[in-house]
């Protein structure tokens, strides 16, 4: 089979109008592991330690879990939109990555900072919000940056539950025409001119925001 | 609960020997690459550097799902011979997780310090020497926890061959899901799927740990 320009032509503008939905899945989910993050980290460090324990339990089974098997465990317990059901899936899976990323930037602000704001009769909720959060967050935004584009990558696992994102009309197109070369390959090209300007970007940001204790590469997808 | 899990396990059992399979050979595959493109990429030559790049950001810059497709519906159509469905599975997943590791074993290979090499000139040694004794015996310490994450991811991964149709426990799953049982609902099937895929990974991590443990021990740190 060669490459047939004149097919290609004719199904771009189709996968070309699926990209809301894979941008609107991306940003959803982005947004709720950016949020449910943080709480995850916090109550990590909660001081009442049977909640502690139970978080880090809940954190490591969805970490070790395929998100695949959690999206179709979602769809088929919840009466949900597929759309929401997968921004919601992908959001709690990769909150659990990016509460790693928190706990690096709250673990790099020095213990002394808390000593300080008790000198200064600050209380807990206080000294989180006012002293460490704000030295422990921008630090950690590049990191932060690079799950954005790991969510973007992730969103054609959606197609299992029928969100119509572009590798889900990539795949209508083909099994009707019997054509897969020009969709499937429209669709790489997509993801790979989105996503890799974006991590160029967020590398650049990296090297200059400098190295973190525990932002090592080690366990961290780009 | 867990009342059917007597007639789960038998079903599902079959579809584990494929995705252990499938994980064997992605692993394999994966680290194979890994080494070679990650010393490839701190190559002295441009274009061993440019070509081992290139091969990389592909990898990383287009999404695991869209790479198995081409594998499986695009590859077959270019090439004049048929590979198997876990051929191109397996060929998916080594790729895609084989880059990602390559950035560990570059990241491990630049971190072993400057002087290392320099000892190693004075002792006259070869440049295959060099890395053969000297360097990677080092940095394979330093990427040992880095690979023993993304052998984690790389196992979440192989739910996704349910796609290509690939019988894995997942796809295992949704024939059970289809097929008429005692098994009461769905949210059961995909709970114990769950838990069984907790339990393979659970190794694969308590090993993680232990090497990051090791990797740690009598490490003398400037």
């Amino acid at each position: 089979m060669t490459w047939d320009w004149e097919f290609a032509f004719e199904i771009f503008p189709d996968i070309l109008s699926a990209i809301g939905v894979t941008i609107g899945a991306t940003v959803a989910a982005y947004f709720i592991s950016l949020t449910l993050g943080l709480v995850l980290t916090l109550l990590r460090r909660s001081s009442f330690k049977p909640l502690a324990l139970f978080v880090a339990g809940v954190i490591e089974f969805i970490r070790m879990t395929p998100p695949l098997v959690q999206l179709f465990f979602v769809y088929f317990a919840f009466d949900m939109s597929p759309f929401l059901t997968g921004a919601i899936v992908l959001g709690v899976h990769y909150a659990t990555y990016v509460s790693e990323v928190y706990r690096s930037g709250i673990e790099s602000v020095p213990a002394s900072q808390w000593e300080a704001s008790k000198a200064l009769n600050f209380s807990t909720a206080h000294t989180w919000q006012k002293v460490i959060l704000p030295q422990a967050i921008p630090p950690v935004i590049p990191m932060l940056g690079n799950y954005l584009i790991v969510l973007f990558k992730e969103t054609p696992l959606l197609s299992g539950i029928y969100v119509l994102e572009m590798l889900a009309v990539a795949q209508m197109i083909g099994s009707e025409t019997y054509r897969f070369l020009e969709p499937v390959t429209i669709v790489g090209v997509l993801f790979l001119v989105l996503s890799y300007p974006s991590a160029l970007f967020i590398r650049y940001l990296e090297k200059r925001s400098g190295q973190l204790p525990g932002s090592s590469e080690k366990g961290v997808k780009t | 609960m867990f009342t059917n899990i007597g007639e789960f396990l038998p079903f599902i059992l079959e579809g584990l020997s494929t995705t252990v399979q499938a994980f064997l050979f992605g692993a394999a595959l994966a680290y194979s690459i890994a080494i070679v493109a990650g010393l490839a990429r701190t190559s002295k030559l441009a274009i061993v550097r440019v070509v081992a790049t290139i091969f990389v950001e592909l990898f990383r810059g287009t999404s695991l799902l869209v790479q198995m497709f081409f594998f499986a519906f695009v590859f077959p159509s270019l090439a004049p011979f048929t590979i198997s469905t876990f051929l191109a599975g397996g060929l998916a997943l080594g790729f895609n997780y084989g880059a990602y590791a390559s950035e560990v074993v570059r990241g491990a290979v630049l971190s072993v310090p400057k002087g290392q090499t320099e000892a190693a000139i004075s002792l006259n040694m070869s440049k295959f020497q060099r890395m053969r004794l000297v360097i990677l015996p080092q940095a394979f310490r330093i990427m040992l926890p880095g690979i023993g994450n993304n052998s984690i991811e790389l196992l979440k991964g192989t739910s996704l061959v349910y796609f290509i149709s690939l019988a894995d426990m997942t796809y295992r799953a949704d024939i059970l899901r289809g097929a008429n049982t005692a098994l009461s609902s769905q949210v059961e099937i995909y709970t114990y799927l769950l838990l069984t895929y907790f339990v393979i990974a659970l190794p694969l991590v308590l090993l993680t740990r232990w090497l990051e443990k090791q990797a740690s021990k009598g490490v003398s740190t400037a």
